[in-house]
């Protein structure tokens, strides 16, 4: 019997069946090349991957054990394919956000026009978490304050696509669906001549080109970049590595930085070394113990005054979370609207703010079928999804979310799209999400492809790494089928 | 290059030879066991205190066994996760270190060093028993070499480079001066040794654990005799595991970093190092003999640890540098040279 002989698209959205054996035209040589798989075979390529994961330390490490196991991130082998034309709109979709996400901050941290003719109440973003009023007054380089974006998309019952979040600040995972295309390519090499998938890889390279425009002008034939990391033992670390190696820049942890006369430099073991660049792989919160936490011991001290004096530029930006925030969240469309007088091209998730007494009326009755989440939380925590939750713990955010309710929005449980992934043995419809990664720097560019999440666990919609979600090759096509 | 880089780099290349040279005299002491009568409690003891002695770890030892046998000292040289130079924490920091610097490296090397550290954390007691202690250590002895040679062979012969050649051979002088002076009454009490065929077969043996049986022989045509033994392995001019060699190679690697002429010197760790190779170059047999093994080991000990201080001063520690108006936060914990070391300075 072949691998997907027994598949059930179920009543969700299956991106890959229309129905029940009948496969969408994108997908249907992918279906022939896995139907002609012997489950054996099969199997013996997903753990051929899977060593590759571990050899090349491509890993996390969970620390509930004393030992510091290391764990791969699950990969799923089937991949997620997305074809030119939907691709087109997607694209076109998140350049128009990214576009009006950077004027927002512009306009926020200087003139607040968008506040002041009252598009967006004051109130909800000058109270945001991470609204930083140090920014506000201080120029930025190129007026760019998202450079670097990782929007995680979803798609409803329809196969409509909405914007989930922007995901403004250090947006991570690009490094695996880059490692999952290596991955991918070494365990079916003759997949990809025949389905025609546009590549991935100049990722890095564009990446490097976006954070060399934004330097300082300073006379410096090559601007010296260089990556923030919080250190090995953070989660990403992996990616940090892996993306400095890329670039071909150092990586470098706040004990390396030293402030002098307001111009960053790194230490050498040939004395100091100017930095132009940095890409922080690190919260504003950390950055410098001198502005914001002053028990950061990641960060630089003295590194926002040489930002503000324009000595050394950071992406992303300072301040760029007030656009994280799930309140503000609400308002982008609103923000297309106001800034390049468009239509918005991708629809958000229909939000309500507890902050607004109605809708939180609305939202503490109605929990069971909302998916409540907090305002600046991420990774899946602060979360309820109503459907799969009980009464104690629906009492549990009633209260939190009277106690607070600036820090909480609610949304429909959106009834997430589902992908063929490999289970226990067989294919099974698992939800997934999108990632695409957003560079913004001369132009808007969008890798194509993304970082499609898959929640491995049956009739989970939560799809983070650290909550038992895997990950998928995502495939964007050069046509349509 | 940062200087937290050259530090990891350092210690990465330091970790892995060490992790190679216990392998090295664990493996020598059980095959001269081999050699022997069945032995007695305090013969074992007899035996193995003087391995213990050159890792430097006698003392941590007595806190974890009560007494010195084979398969203690087995245990507690390779996987024991309390003993920081036990092979496993060798390899496991050494690769802490390469993770550190995962940018800076070959993928090659990360590659080979990440393997061999999984393949340490599958190992246990049991199965290294059961496959022969010789298989493991010849394991980890390759495992070695496989990353010096991927290390000379894929990743570029700058900077980053001579910082691994510099942990490498300060780590190796080091490790065969402790191997001579753990052994050193051998030398003083020749024939009157307890085994009394134990003599050549314990000099073979410490030939053995430096690689330089096969050598020793080409280079005297000769029976093993102590004096030469000693000589060969401190004063030989062209074996890689002498010290003289190494002292030699050290130099080379710290004036290709500073650029510094021969005969010159831009730092103390360049001034000491050349020091030494001098002292070494000019010295014979009879200049060893006249001060007595064990207070040469003991100089040339102190001589590269100093080395080893000067080079964490001069390149690795990075001082807290005076910003105007606030004094700049302390670096976190710097004093890796001492910490890190984990070897007392005197075997005996």
């Amino acid at each position: 019997m072949a691998l997907l002989d027994k598949y059930q698209p179920g009543d969700f959205f299956d991106e890959m069946f229309i129905a029940e054996g009948k496969v969408r035209p994108h997908y249907a040589a992918l279906f022939e090349r896995f139907q002609n798989l012997e489950q054996e075979e099969f199997e013996q390529r997903r753990s051929a991957v899977d060593a590759a994961f571990l050899r090349q330390g491509i890993t996390f490490t969970v620390y509930s054990d004393e030992q510091g196991t290391e764990r791969i991130f699950p990969f799923d082998l089937m991949p997620r394919i997305i074809p030119a034309s939907e691709w087109t709109m997607i694209e076109a979709g998140l350049t128009q956000r990214m576009r009006a996400l950077n004027m927002f901050l512009k306009d926020i941290y200087s003139d607040q026009r968008i506040l002041k003719e009252k598009v967006i109440p004051a109130e909800e973003v000058l109270t945001a978490k991470h609204y930083r009023p140090e920014m506000v007054g201080v120029p930025v380089p190129k007026d760019i304050y998202i450079h670097i974006c990782g929007s995680d998309m979803v798609r409803d019952r329809e196969g409509t696509y909405f914007v989930l979040e922007d995901n403004g600040r250090c947006p991570s995972g690009v490094s695996y669906l880059l490692e999952n295309r290596v991955a991918m390519k070494r365990a079916f090499p003759h997949l990809f001549g025949s389905a025609g998938v546009r590549p991935v890889d100049h990722y890095t390279q564009d990446l490097l080109t976006v954070l060399q425009y934004i330097a300082p002008p300073n006379g410096r034939s090559t601007p010296n970049v260089v990556l923030l990391t919080p250190g090995i033992y953070n989660s990403a670390y992996f990616e940090h590595s892996f993306l400095a190696r890329q670039m071909g820049i150092q990586i470098v942890e706040g004990q390396d930085l030293v402030v002098q006369d307001k111009k960053v430099y790194m230490r050498t073991t040939k004395g100091l070394e100017q930095v132009d660049t940095i890409y922080r792989r690190l919260d504003d919160d950390f950055l410098d113990p001198k502005v914001f936490r002053k028990d950061s011991i990641l960060g630089v001290p003295g590194l926002v005054e040489a930002y503000r004096a324009g000595n050394v530029s950071l992406a992303n930006a300072i301040g760029t979370g007030v656009a994280d925030d799930k309140v503000v969240y609400k308002f982008v469309p609103d923000m297309i609207k106001f800034y390049l007088s468009e239509e918005p091209i991708l629809a958000n998730v229909p939000t309500y703010l507890a902050s607004d007494p109605k809708e939180c009326e609305y939202i503490v009755n109605n929990l069971q079928k909302l998916v409540v989440k907090a305002a600046n939380e991420s990774g899946g925590y602060g979360m309820l999804v109503g459907p799969a939750s009980t009464a104690a713990q629906r009492a549990e955010f009633k209260e939190k979310i009277l106690e607070n309710p600036r820090n909480y929005i609610a949304q429909p449980t959106l009834n997430l799209s589902r992908h063929p992934s490999y289970c226990d043995g067989q294919f099974d419809g698992r939800h997934v999400d999108l990632r695409p990664y957003i560079l913004c720097g001369e132009r808007i560019s969008i890798v194509p492809g993304g970082l499609t999440r898959v929640a491995l666990r049956k009739g989970s919609l939560v799809v983070n790494s650290s909550q038992g979600g895997g990950s998928k090759d995502t495939w964007v096509l050069y046509g349509d089928s | 290059m940062l200087s937290r880089v050259a530090d990891s780099l350092y210690w990465m290349s330091r970790y892995a030879e060490r992790a190679e040279n216990i392998a090295r005299i664990l493996d020598v002491n059980l095959q001269l066991m081999l050699d022997l009568p069945k032995l007695g409690p305090e013969e074992q003891k007899a035996l193995w205190e003087p391995v213990l002695r050159s890792t430097g770890d006698h003392v941590d030892y007595d806190k974890h066994y009560k007494e010195t046998t084979s398969d203690n000292v087995i245990d507690f040289l390779t996987l024991n996760p309390k003993n920081p130079n036990s092979i496993l924490n060798c390899v496991t920091t050494a690769r802490e270190n390469a993770r550190h610097v995962r940018e800076q490296i070959s993928l090659e090397m990360w590659e080979e060093i990440n393997r061999t550290y999984l393949w340490m954390k599958s190992q246990t007691l049991k199965k290294i028993t059961r496959q022969g202690p010789y298989e493991f250590f010849t394991q980890v002895k390759n495992a070695s070499h496989l990353f010096q040679g991927i290390t000379d062979g894929t990743m570029t012969h700058g900077e980053d480079w001579d910082f691994i050649q510099v942990g490498k051979y300060l780590e190796r002088a080091d490790m065969t001066t402790r191997i001579l002076d753990a052994n050193d009454e051998i030398f003083v009490k020749r024939p009157a040794n307890k085994f009394q065929t134990g003599g050549t077969l314990q000099w073979s043996a410490i030939l053995r654990s430096c690689s330089s049986h096969d050598a020793y022989r080409k280079f005297y045509v000769a029976q093993v005799e102590p004096d030469k033994v000693v000589e060969f392995l401190i004063l030989n001019e062209f074996f890689p595991r002498s010290i003289r060699y190494c002292a030699g190679s050290l130099n080379e690697a710290l004036r290709s970093i500073s650029g510094c002429k021969d005969e010159h010197f831009s730092n103390m760790a360049e001034k000491l190092t050349g020091r030494l190779v001098a002292e070494l170059n000019y010295s014979a047999l009879e200049d060893i003999k006249t001060v007595g093994m064990h207070q040469y080991m003991d100089e040339i000990q102190i001589k590269l640890n100093n080395i080893g201080e000067a080079i964490f001063q001069t390149y690795l520690f990075s001082p807290p540098l005076t910003v105007i108006e606030e004094k700049v936060e302390e670096p976190k914990p710097t004093s890796k040279q001492s910490q890190k070391q984990g070897k007392s300075t005197t075997g005996a």
